[in-house]
């Protein structure tokens, strides 16, 4: 009955409103999606469980802890951008040297004696432009996004490399320094910055028409066009978004390690793809979230972590992240 | 004919090519209000290019478009939208992972605030949802599932409410029972007929004779761009239609 178009007389609507509630949980539970949704808080709770039990000492420790909050930050950060890019089924490849891109324009900034806040401005407006030509070559000329922002990738390290003529600049400045080491309650202001960003990004995906209209490109572009969205604006968005985080971030870098850097952090990429796949957000694009993503963050930052703190070498590190991220990748497949 | 105005639509004159292949030669016809509005014919005898002319995707090379008695121009889907023009697509167009609020709101959402702080009204869409679908009797067991979970007469039914919800005067059904099963296609053509009774006007293409027969009041046949016959669907038969559509008749306009 309660699957009828039409039809259906009112005591049966009664009665399938009084069992719908029972079907909805049952149902919930089969599907594939609301465990993609809440393995990546499943696992961040075994991984915490896991090392507290077997280094107690080292691993729960509120410093320790801090210092896994410290790491996550910036990750977090990226791994926002990174959300919109794969919800509209695209991936932004560029974002590790998008953000050395603005680490250099920021250097040079700051070399020109500006302020930090128009430092961070410029850095950040260099992540947009980064992220506006990929998202308009790939909305526009139809170009895969693989492509266009892995040649961006290149690009982006190139034009850091040209900038700076290749040498870090140190930046000495005491906001960057509070910045970076402050805390409050033994949260570091970095932690504050990122979920300022997550609570922000979060609300415009979940509560305003671009949110939507962000899922309904990645979901499916042909009824969102269909339906008067504009696949291209929306698409430039979205990397713009990517950039722009990716340019701000680069301000955070430099508050923590004291320079700004031509080199790329080429860690910030796996890890914010990482996080995304983790998060439970479908490569498929239409489907995802924000907090998924900071869990699946938080989460990487906790495991390299552990295995640092019960002594493994760095390099089975590599190894078992790499593994965690196709282990979730092939349980949370679905097929479109 | 009767006074134009008592049409919804009225189309007059349509041309259009593409290159020196002209797809339209000269195609007028009419829908009246609380009417389902058959167009029938072959493969490529225009049905398609018609309707896209209609819906805003293709703007015809010449003629005129009324809705209302009133002369109409638009360029694009948006606009013929705005016109009140509705297009239940062959493909559906639902967006399998929103729900079906969402769906049915989608580029249409309902927002509070001003300026760049506009936030979603989510509980008011999801109590015109309700609306909508109780409007045309569509029992859904909850809007706020995704539209994935739902059956192939559901969804039809869901863009056909969406079609219909918004103050539109003409709805165009292309193939609207193509992909259903036969309990199915019967509750959408229940809801069709719901559809007439809320003085809709519909345009329904459809390659299945015995459903024209059903639905129709009106019939319109195509044949090589052009429109052969135009005729109550009282008056004619599935045979008639045949040889109209084939060329063996050579049609009463």
């Amino acid at each position: 009955m309660s699957n009828g178009v039409t039809g259906t007389t009112a005591s049966a609507k009664a009665e399938a409103v009084g069992t719908q509630r029972i079907k909805n949980i049952k149902e919930k539970i089969k599907d594939p999606f609301f465990w993609s949704d809440w393995l990546v808080v499943i696992a961040f709770i075994a991984v915490v469980a896991f090392f507290g039990v077997l280094a107690p000492e080292s691993f729960l420790t509120t410093y320790n802890l801090n210092n896994i909050l410290v790491a996550a930050s910036i990750p977090a950060i990226i791994a926002v951008g990174q959300t919109f890019t794969v919800a509209t089924a695209g991936i932004d490849l560029s974002v590790s040297s998008t953000m050395t891109f603005g680490a250099v324009v920021f250097g040079l900034g700051f070399t020109n004696g500006w302020p930090i806040w128009q430092c961070a401005v410029f850095s950040t407006l260099a992540g947009v432009l980064v992220g506006f030509i990929n998202g308009f070559i790939i909305a526009k000329r139809k170009i895969n996004d693989f492509i266009v922002t892995l040649g961006m990738l290149s690009v982006a390290a190139g034009a850091a490399l040209v900038l700076s003529d290749g040498k870090p600049r140190q930046i000495i400045s005491g906001p960057l320094a509070t910045l970076a080491i402050g805390e409050v309650a033994h949260v570091p202001y970095l932690m504050f910055i990122a979920l300022a960003i997550v609570l922000v990004a979060h609300f415009v995906l979940f509560n305003t028409r671009f949110g939507t209209h962000v899922l309904a490109t990645g979901g499916d572009p042909d009824a969102a066009r269909a339906m008067g969205i504009s696949i291209v604006k929306i698409k430039i968005a979205v990397y713009s978004i990517s950039g722009a985080l990716a340019g701000f971030a680069a301000m955070l870098t430099i508050a923590r390690i004291g320079a700004a850097e031509p080199a790329a952090n080429t860690s910030i990429l796996l890890n914010s793809v990482a996080a995304v796949v983790l998060g439970g957000v479908s490569l498929f694009g239409g489907r995802g979230t924000i907090l998924g993503p900071f869990i699946a963050t938080l989460l990487l930052q906790s495991l390299t972590n552990g295995l640092t703190v019960i002594g493994v070498a760095a390099y089975y590190q590599y190894l078992s992240i790499g593994l965690v991220v196709i282990l979730s990748a092939a349980l949370v497949r679905t097929d479109k | 004919m009767s006074n134009s105005t008592d049409y919804a639509i009225e189309c007059t004159d349509i041309k259009k090519a593409f290159g020196s292949v002209e797809a339209l030669k000269s195609v007028s016809i009419y829908a009246r209000p609380g009417e389902v509005t058959a167009i029938i014919g072959d493969n490529g005898a225009g049905k398609s290019t018609l309707i896209k002319c209609i819906s805003g995707v293709y703007t015809a090379d010449q003629g005129e478009i009324k809705i209302d008695g009133k002369p109409v121009h638009f360029t694009t889907p948006e606009e013929s939208r705005s016109f009140g023009i509705e297009t239940v697509y062959q493909t559906l167009g639902l967006i399998e992972d929103l729900s079906i609020w969402q769906n049915l709101f989608l580029n249409r959402e309902i927002v509070r605030g001003f300026g760049p702080f506009k936030i979603l009204n989510k509980a008011k869409m999801k109590a015109e949802s309700i609306k909508m679908l109780k409007n045309l009797d569509v029992y859904i067991p909850s809007i706020k599932s995704r539209t994935r979970g739902l059956s192939g007469g559901q969804r039809q039914a869901v863009a056909i409410c969406r079609a219909a919800g918004w103050g539109s005067r003409v709805v165009i059904m292309d193939e609207p029972t193509a992909a259903l099963g036969v309990r199915e296609t019967a509750k959408v053509e229940d809801l069709i007929s719901r559809m007439k009774s809320q003085g809709l006007a519909i345009l329904l293409i459809s390659h299945n004779f015995d459903q024209v027969l059903r639905l129709a009041d009106h019939i319109w046949v195509m044949r090589q761009g052009d429109v052969m016959a135009g005729m109550r669907a009282k008056d004619t038969t599935g045979d008639e239609l045949v040889a109209l559509i084939t060329g063996a008749s050579a049609g009463r306009k």
